[in-house]
C-alpha cells in the first residue's frame, strides 16, 4: 500500500542525505520525495510516498524518527488527508484538431497551458497521483514530449498539524 | 571571555566534557590540533600503529569503564581506517566520538591530497555526525556529539572538522556551552506505564518463563535490577553474547548464552517457554535461529531503548520504549505491590525441566568435549584455566572466530563489563586494542585478549602501542594453525575443503615476534605446561605476555544451531544432535 510520510526535520547540512541514505540501507524504496525549508528557515519538510505494509510502514517511521536531525514523522496516510502533485507536461500540438483536443482535456482537468509554441503545448496540472495519471493517460496518443512530475505533498485534513 | 584557536577550542573542551585520554594517528589535517595536544597536559593522547586500533581502543576503554571513548584521526585514509572501528562499536552501541581532521574548506570536493567525504562515507555507521565549518561552532558541536553518543541508545559520532577551522592565527571567544538541548533530539527514559503493568501481569502468570538479556543491561549498568527482578520471581535468565556479565555467570538461575553456540538448556528453555521477557536485547540473526519457528508458544515482552529494535525481527506482544533501569525498578516496584503471587507450583516444575536439560547436556555439568592431554590442549580447557588462574576476575575481550565463542561459553562472568567482544559486526583485530583501553581504564586489574592466530595478526601491530604507553596486557592466542570458524563450517558443509583457511607454513614464531616489541613469548604444546606456564604469565604483572598455545586443530564449537531449525534444533557435537 502507498503511504505518504511527511517528515519535519533541521536544516542542517547532510539532512537529506541521512534519509535517502536510511531508505536505501534498509531496503527501502522511495517512490517520490519532495523537500524544501518551511516558512521557519531553520525546518525542512520532507514529504515522501512508498510502499509497505503496517509492520514496515511502522518500522520505517521509527527509524526517520530515529535520525538526530527529525524532529515530526508523521504517515499522513494513517488519517484523512489532502495529497497533491505537481505536474509540468510538454505536449506535441502542431495540427488545429490537437490543438483544440488538448485545450478541452486540459479544460476538464482543471489545469492551465502555460507555454506555447506554434507545435507545442505545455500543461500545468495539480493534483492527487491518480489525477495525473489520468490525465497523462488522456493526452498520450497526441506525442508527450516531457513529464515532469514534483512528487506528492500532503497534509492532514482538519485540525491536525504537524509542526516543530 | 578567553581567545583561543579552534585547535585549541577543540582540546579545551574536550577537557570540559571530561575526556583524560585520546586514542589516535596524527596527519596533515590533524596537524594544528596535534599542535594544540602538544600544548597542554590535561588530555592525554595515545598514539596507536593503525587508526582501526585507535577506534578500537577508545571502544575497549569505554566499554571497560561506561564512559564515551574517544578517537581522533586524520583526514582520507587515517579517516577511511578508522571506518571498521566505528561500525564495530555502532553495532554494539558503544558511545565514542571519532573527530577526524578534514581538507581546508576550500579545498573540499576538489579532489585534494588525502580528501575523503567522512561525514558520507561514516553516514550509515553512525549515531550522528557533523561537520564543523567555524571555530566558532567547535566547542558547541563537542557538547552535542558527547551528549548525542552517551544518551539513548549510545553509539558512535563523528566530528569532521577542515583544517582551517583549526588554525592556529584565528582566535575566538572560547564559550563552552554546559547544557545541551536539543528540540531534534529527546531520548525516552521511562517505559509506559501501563504496558509494564501488563508485562508484570505476564510475568507473574508465567509457568515457564525465561528472562532473555542483552548488552543494554551491561550499557545502561542495569545489572543489580535484573538480579533484583530475577532473583524476585525465580525465573531461570539467559544472556546473548554482548549481554554476559549482565547477570552472574555462576549464579544457579543463570542457564548460560543463547543463540547459535549457546547452552543446550537455554536454547531449548526459550523454545519451550510461555513468557519471554527480552530486556535490552534485540533478536539478532544469531540469537533466534529460523525466525519462522522461534519460540512458537511465547508471550514475548521485550523491553529496549530504542523504538526500532522492538517488533523488528520478533513481533513483541507487550512493547515497553524504555531504559532497561527505569523499567526493571517499576517492574520489581509493581511486582511487590502485585495482588497476583506468582504460580510457585509451575516454577519449581519448569526448574525440575531446566536442571534435566542442564544434567543431560550441560556445557558445565558434564564434559562437553575430550580431555586434554599430553600434546593435546582442547581450548576449552585453557578458558577454564585462565578462568581458574584469574580467579574468575579478569577482564577479558576477545577477537572473532572459535575462540570467542569458548570464552563466552567457559569463562563464567559474574560482572558486567568483564567481558568485551565485538558481537554484531564480528570484527577480527577487535581484540588486542579493546584490551589496551580496557587496561588503561584499569591498570590494577587483569585484562587477557584471548585471540587466535588468525585474529591477533589483523591488529598485531599493537603490540608496539603497548610497549610505548606500558599496557600490560596478557594475550592468550589460541593457535590452531588455521581460520577455525571458518574451517568448521567448512568441514559441517563444505564436505570439508578448507578453501583459503589453512596457513601452517607461513605462519610467524609469536615468541619471537612479542619479544621483537620487548614483550615476553611463551610458546606452549603440552597440556601438563599450561597451569604453571599461565601462572607464571599473569605473574608478570608489569609485562605484556604473549601466550602461543597450539590447541587441538580439530575440535569445534557446540551446541551449534542447525541452520534453518528452531532454537532447540542443535549440534551438539560432531555426531550427536537434538
Amino acid at each position: 500500500m502507498k503511504r505518504i510520510i511527511s517528515i519535519l526535520m533541521e536544516n542542517e547540512f547532510g539532512a537529506l542525505s541521512r534519509v535517502v541514505g536510511l531508505f536505501s540501507q534498509r531496503g527501502y524504496n522511495i517512490d517520490t520525495l519532495t523537500v524544501a525549508p518551511t516558512d521557519d528557515e531553520t525546518l525542512s519538510r520532507l514529504t515522501l510516498t512508498t510502499q509497505g505494509d503496517t509492520q514496515m510502514a511502522e518500522q520505517i517511521v521509527k527509524q526517520l524518527h530515529k535520525l538526530i536531525d527529525t524532529i515530526k514523522v508523521v504517515d499522513l496516510t494513517e488519517g484523512a488527508h489532502i495529497e497533491r502533485e505537481l505536474m509540468l507536461v510538454k505536449v506535441k500540438a502542431s495540427e488545429n484538431d490537437s490543438r483544440t483536443e488538448l485545450k478541452s482535456c486540459v479544460e476538464i482537468f482543471r489545469g492551465h497551458i502555460i507555454d506555447v509554441t506554434p507545435s507545442t503545448y505545455t500543461v500545468q496540472l495539480a493534483g492527487d497521483t491518480e489525477k495525473l495519471d489520468a490525465f497523462v493517460e488522456a493526452v498520450s496518443h497526441m506525442g508527450i514530449m516531457e513529464v515532469v512530475r514534483s512528487g506528492v505533498s500532503g497534509i492532514s485534513r482538519g485540525d491536525k498539524f504537524v509542526c516543530a | 571571555m578567553e581567545h583561543l584557536s579552534g585547535g585549541d577550542i577543540l582540546i579545551r573542551a574536550l577537557k570540559d566534557v571530561g575526556v583524560k585520554h585520546v586514542w589516535g594517528y596524527p596527519g596533515g589535517a590533524a596537524l594544528h590540533i596535534y599542535d594544540a595536544i602538544y600544548r597542554q597536559e590535561d588530555v592525554v593522547h595515545l598514539l596507536v600503529r593503525h587508526e582501526q586500533a585507535a577506534v578500537h581502543a577508545a571502544d575497549g576503554f569505554s566499554r571497560a569503564t561506561g564512559e564515551v571513548g574517544t578517537a581522533l584521526v586524520t583526514s582520507g585514509p587515517g579517516a577511511t581506517n578508522a571506518i571498521t572501528g566505528i561500525a564495530t562499536a555502532y553495532m554494539d552501541s558503544i558511545p565514542l566520538v571519532i573527530i577526524s581532521g578534514q581538507v581546508p574548506s576550500s579545498k573540499i570536493g576538489q579532489d585534494a591530497f588525502q580528501e575523503t567525504d567522512m561525514v558520507g562515507v561514516s553516514r550509515p555507521i553512525v549515531k550522528h555526525s557533523f561537520l564543523v565549518t567555524r571555530a566558532e561552532d567547535i566547542a558547541a558541536t563537542i557538547a552535542k556529539a558527547y551528549y548525542i553518543a552517551a544518551t539513548g541508545r549510545p553509539g558512535p559520532v563523528v566530528v569532521d572538522i577542515p583544517k582551517d577551522v583549526t588554525e592556529p592565527n584565528y582566535k575566538v571567544p572560547y564559550d563552552f556551552p554546559h547544557e545541551v538541548k536539543m528540540r531534534s533530539y529527546q531520548p525516552s527514559e521511562k517505559g509506559h506505564r501501563g504496558q509494564i503493568k501488563r508485562a508484570v501481569k505476564a510475568l507473574l502468570q508465567a509457568k515457564r518463563p525465561v528472562i532473555y538479556t542483552g548488552g543494554g543491561i551491561v550499557i545502561d549498568n542495569a545489572a543489580e535490577h535484573l538480579i533484583a527482578v530475577a532473583r524476585k520471581l525465580n525465573f531461570p535468565v539467559t544472556n546473548t553474547l554482548m549481554g554476559l556479565g549482565g547477570y552472574p555467570g555462576t549464579d544457579r538461575q543463570f542457564i548460560g548464552m543463547l543463540g547459535m553456540h549457546g547452552t543446550f538448556e537455554a536454547n531449548t528453555a526459550m523454545h519451550h517457554a510461555d513468557v519471554i521477557f527480552a530486556v535490552g536485547a534485540r533478536f539478532d540473526d544469531r540469537v533466534t535461529n529460523e525466525l519462522e519457528k522461534f519460540c512458537p508458544m511465547a508471550t514475548i515482552i521485550h523491553v529496549d531503548i530504542d523504538p526500532t529494535s522492538v517488533s523488528k525481527n520478533v513481533e513483541a506482544d507487550i512493547p515497553i520504549v524504555g531504559t532497561c533501569t527505569s523499567v526493571l525498578k517499576e517492574v520489581l516496584s509493581l511486582i511487590e505491590q502485585s495482588d497476583i503471587s506468582p504460580d510457585t507450583d509451575a516454577i519449581s516444575d519448569w526448574w525440575k525441566q531446566i536442571d534435566e536439560w542442564r544434567a543431560k547436556h550441560g556445557l558445565y555439568t558434564a564434559s562437553r568435549y575430550e580431555e586434554s592431554s599430553g600434546e593435546t590442549i582442547k581450548p576449552q580447557d585453557v578458558i577454564k584455566m585462565l578462568y581458574k588462574i584469574t580467579d574468575g576476575k579478569a577482564i577479558i575481550t576477545s577477537d572473532v572466530g572459535q575462540h570467542q565463542m569458548f570464552a563466552a561459553q567457559y569463562y563464567l562472568f559474574d560482572h558486567p563489563r568483564q567481558w568485551i567482544n565485538s558481537g554484531g559486526l564480528g570484527t577480527m583485530g577487535f581484540g588486542l586494542p579493546s584490551a589496551m583501553g580496557a587496561k588503561l581504564a584499569f591498570p590494577d586489574t587483569d585484562v587477557a585478549c584471548v585471540t587466535g592466530e588468525g585474529s591477533i595478526q589483523m591488529c598485531i601491530q599493537e603490540l608496539s602501542a603497548c610497549t610505548q604507553h606500558n599496557l600490560p596486557v596478557k594475550i592468550i592466542n589460541l593457535n590452531n594453525s588455521a581460520l577455525g570458524m571458518v574451517r568448521q563450517w567448512q568441514d559441517m558443509q563444505y564436505n570439508s575443503r578448507y578453501s583459503q583457511s589453512v596457513y601452517e607454513e607461513s605462519l610467524p614464531d609469536f615468541v619471537a615476534l612479542a619479544e621483537a616489541y620487548g614483550h615476553v613469548g611463551m610458546k606452549i604444546t603440552k597440556f601438563n605446561e599450561l597451569e604453571d606456564k599461565m601462572r607464571e604469565c599473569f605473574a608478570m604483572k608489569d609485562r605484556t605476555v604473549f601466550m602461543d598455545i597450539c590447541i587441538d586443530r580439530s575440535e569445534h564449537v557446540y551446541p551449534m544451531h542447525m541452520p534453518g531449525g528452531s532454537m532447540r534444533d542443535l549440534w551438539l557435537s560432531k555426531t550427536e544432535r537434538t
